[in-house]
């Protein structure tokens, strides 16, 4: 049984797959027909938006369906034994053995109680292999094998006790530990910081060499053409298009294929550059910021240090860094919602922040607080539950005292601003897509005629085509409304479509910063560049691809 | 969507209230037996003709039959018109005694959650210490230092139920206060007034209601315990947890004595608490 072994038979087979789930007399199809095969050193990619059906279907390949799901195929077959009679007892003996799996989020993935080396021992007992001993020994060389340095110290760890990529890394090895010939990796890298990301693409790939095959499931075209053979691309869970890499990137047939592409934000042009003109006085500015917060053993974590920043009139002020870098924190210190340990913030030429232990008072900020509209990553929090699309604006309305016969008017205005149709009016926002929640977010903000929008990852939670169409939106009301903003983001290829100056943030610092085009052509400080490289690694897929 | 799903029930879409129709023969049932008892508290002579203290030593313990349906009592009063008439003192104490707990609750869990940060360690103490106190133990405390009847009875279970209500409405209070949507409006310039009035009071209602729904069926059970300890209204009044404690002498001889009023106390219980997991799962799903 030696799955590395080329035969006609090897390798995961799937013929017309087709996944429905029925609960309550409603039935929904989630995949239809999908057909492909994976072979041993082959990488394959499923890409798709969310609720395309590439999670379902990797779910199918491994059992997981479910006891709603009704999955029927002409043919599932692993090195020609079918699958699709299997009973739990099979499966719980393909899992892991022969399929690996290698979910997306390692933090919940992994038991938050036992170390990655019980995780991974289990792996191995579950399966009966070897003895106490041998078991330990064949741990340590896998948790080496996916790249943790200094596993002898490590392997006594839990999850929550490893930085994201570390995490990673465990999961993938307790998805190796039975040297399964095949991976099925679903989003594994989309909860990663870029410069991790590129890390474990180069596991995946080491991965591939030695003769697995990988099934990796992402939405993220840019990223997984860098490492898949072929391409399957879904939608609403159809296959729209399926070929190698090269030549579905550099000659997509389906629209959706080329949507998908055009949208991928390293693939957009970036901002013209245009210099900062001198004469013109800053909207907000920030001096020497800093910010701390009390551990248990009562020393201080310097969360952001020594900050300071000028936002201009009609300008994209960015601020850049990986998680944990202080970007949240400036970015509630800039709001007046977190006074600063040192240093002062003014905002329209007057006090905003300060310091100081008398500081400025929130009254003093309320009547410029309509000046200054924020929007969030999760649009959806930070609307009343109980409210609808129109109460939700009237009520922004209310606080610029626009009199209310003419708020209709007003809010049927903002509503085409956004490009939403009025007949949301009466929805709650629950209702609406991740996308038209954020354009009612932007309406919101709009409503109280700003100057300054604070935007804190308003894209990251979005599928790639809708993040282009919020981005193109930005861009055009920037222009309409003369709107500055200060846009706060962990994603270079985001950022550089939209941004003027850049600030790179690294653990609570600035060490870098410009206007966007020179940063990005020319990064001096070493983690930018890794930065810029990473970024362009998964931007220019095309002109890098696997043979 | 899971982000909504982690969300705590106040911070639900409001969706109008539509009763289902045939899919929820319980809640129906509920509401009917509810009708039926708030009318019996309301007009009891509607439902029955007797009266409830008339004494008809001929007639004692006569068995459930055509002239007296849940049968009489040892001094021959009609049990069915003893249980109409007990709803309404039934009614008053469980449903008094859970606004007083309410209340209580509302005194702390305000202030806890909105009133600073002195103010919430203050009020985290104060519910540590209530909650040394087993709450059956205050209750028969109270009604030990202010004697019995109908009165302490709604104080005792009141103030007994407070603390759980009040940490419960806490929690609640204290999501509500560090939701997403109080800091937007924060940022759109809205006064705290503005926003105690949009937002706080509105959101905070929900649970309230909840809470209050599901917990008068508890409440009439304790004050029923306690009267059948011999701390609430004093025979002969019609008190539903008073005639449960009479016919415990007579329960070899006269089941019907005891039964009858230990019906009417469980089926208030499952109907209040039907009401309330309705309007808790109501609250919490149908906003999908």
């Amino acid at each position: 049984m030696n799955a590395f072994s080329d035969t006609s038979q090897s390798g995961l087979s799937v013929k017309n797959l087709s996944v429905t789930f029925s609960s309550g007399g409603v039935s929904h199809t989630a995949v239809h027909s999908l057909s492909f095969s994976l072979t041993p050193g082959e990488v394959v990619a499923l890409v798709g938006e969310s609720g395309s059906g590439k999670t379902v279907t990797a779910r199918a390949l491994l059992g997981l369906s479910g006891p709603h799901a009704q999955i029927t195929a002409d043919h599932l077959s692993l090195n020609g034994r079918s699958l699709l009679a299997n009973t739990e007892q099979q499966w719980r003996k393909i899992r892991g053995a022969e399929i690996g799996f290698i979910l997306q989020d390692a933090l919940v993935a992994l038991d938050p109680l036992r170390s990655i080396g019980t995780e991974i021992t289990e792996a191995l007992t579950a399966h009966k292999w070897g003895t106490k001993t041998t078991r330990e020994d064949r741990v340590l060389q896998l948790l080496t094998q996916a790249g943790i340095p200094l596993a002898k110290e490590r392997v006594h760890l839990r999850a929550d006790q490893l930085s994201g990529g570390l995490r990673q890394r465990a999961l993938i090895a307790s998805a190796l530990a039975m040297n399964p010939p095949f991976l099925i990796a679903d989003e594994p890298t989309t909860a990663l910081d870029p410069s991790v990301q590129v890390q474990i693409l180069e596991l995946l790939k080491q991965l591939r060499a030695a003769g697995h095959g990988i099934l990796i499931i992402s939405h993220d075209l840019g990223f997984v053409s860098r490492l898949a053979d072929r391409v399957i691309v879904m939608h609403h869970g159809h296959m729209v298009e399926e070929g190698r890499t090269a030549d579905l990137l550099s000659a997509p047939r389906h629209s959706y294929t080329r949507r998908l592409l055009d949208a991928e934000p390293g693939r957009r042009p970036p901002r013209p550059s245009t210099p900062a003109r001198q004469t013109a006085l800053p909207l907000l500015e920030a001096h020497n910021l800093s910010f701390s917060v009390k551990r248990q053993d009562g020393t201080r974590k310097h969360i952001v240090q020594d900050i300071s920043l000028s936002l201009f009139p009609g300008r994209t002020l960015a601020l850049i860094g990986e998680s944990g870098s202080g970007k949240t924190s400036t970015a509630r210190m800039i709001m007046g919602f977190q006074k600063p340990e040192t240093g002062f913030i003014d905002f329209l030429g007057e006090p905003w922040s300060r310091s100081e232990k008398a500081g400025v008072p929130e009254s003093a900020r309320r009547g410029r607080r309509p000046r200054l509209a924020a929007i969030y990553q999760d649009p959806l929090s930070s609307f009343d539950p109980r409210w609808t699309v129109q109460t939700i604006l009237d009520d922004a309305l209310s606080v610029i005292h626009v009199p209310k016969p003419e708020r209709m008017t007003r809010i049927r205005a903002l509503l085409d601003q956004v490009r939403l149709p009025d007949t949301l009016l009466s929805k709650n926002p629950l209702l609406l897509s991740g996308g038209q929640r954020q354009r009612v977010a932007i309406a919101r903000a709009l409503a109280v005629e700003p100057s300054v929008i604070l935007c804190d990852e308003p894209v990251s939670a979005l599928d790639v085509s809708v993040q282009a169409q919020i981005l193109d939106l930005l861009d055009d009301l920037q222009k309409r409304l003369h709107l500055s903003y200060l846009f706060i983001s962990h994603d270079l290829n985001v950022v550089r479509n939209i941004a003027d100056d850049l600030i790179v943030m690294q653990h609570g610092r600035i060490i870098e910063s410009g206007t966007a085009q020179d940063v990005l052509t020319h990064p001096r400080h070493p983690f930018t560049q890794e930065l810029v490289a990473a970024a362009h690694l998964i931007g220019d897929a095309t002109s890098s691809l696997p043979s | 969507m899971s982000a909504t799903n982690s969300l705590p029930l106040s911070l639900k879409a409001s969706p109008r209230l539509r009763l289902p129709a045939g899919k929820h023969i319980g809640l129906a049932l509920a509401l009917l037996y509810l009708t039926l008892l708030i009318l019996a508290a309301i007009a009891p002579h509607l439902l029955a003709h007797g009266n409830p203290y008339g004494i008809a030593p001929r007639e004692a313990f006569t068995a459930p039959g055509w002239q007296h349906p849940l049968g009489t009592d040892q001094s021959g009063r009609d049990m069915w018109t003893r249980l109409i008439f007990g709803a309404r003192n039934s009614l008053v104490i469980g449903i008094g005694s859970i606004l007083l707990a309410l209340s209580v609750a509302l005194s702390l869990a305000i202030p806890g959650a909105f009133g600073g940060a002195v103010a919430e360690q203050c009020v985290k103490w104060i519910f540590e210490i209530l909650f040394s106190f087993p709450a059956v133990v205050l209750a028969l405390l109270l009604t030990a230092i202010f004697s019995s009847g109908t009165f302490p009875l709604i104080v005792a279970v009141g103030i007994g139920a407070a603390p759980g209500y009040g940490r419960m409405l806490f929690g609640q209070f204290l999501t509500i206060r560090h939701a997403g949507f109080i800091e937007a409006a924060r940022s759109l310039g809205h006064s705290p007034a503005h926003i105690l009035r949009r937002h706080l009071v509105p959101n905070a209602f929900r649970p309230l209601l909840i809470a209050g729904a599901m917990g008068v069926g508890q409440t009439i059970i304790w004050a029923s315990s306690l009267s059948f300890l011999g701390l609430g209204a004093p025979p002969p009044a019609a008190e539903w947890g008073t005639m449960l404690a009479m016919g415990r002498d007579y329960i070899a001889e006269a089941w019907w004595i005891t039964f009858f009023p230990g019906v009417a106390i469980v089926l208030t219980m499952l109907a209040t608490t039907t009401l309330g997991r309705f309007l808790k799962n109501h609250f919490e799903t149908s906003s999908s």
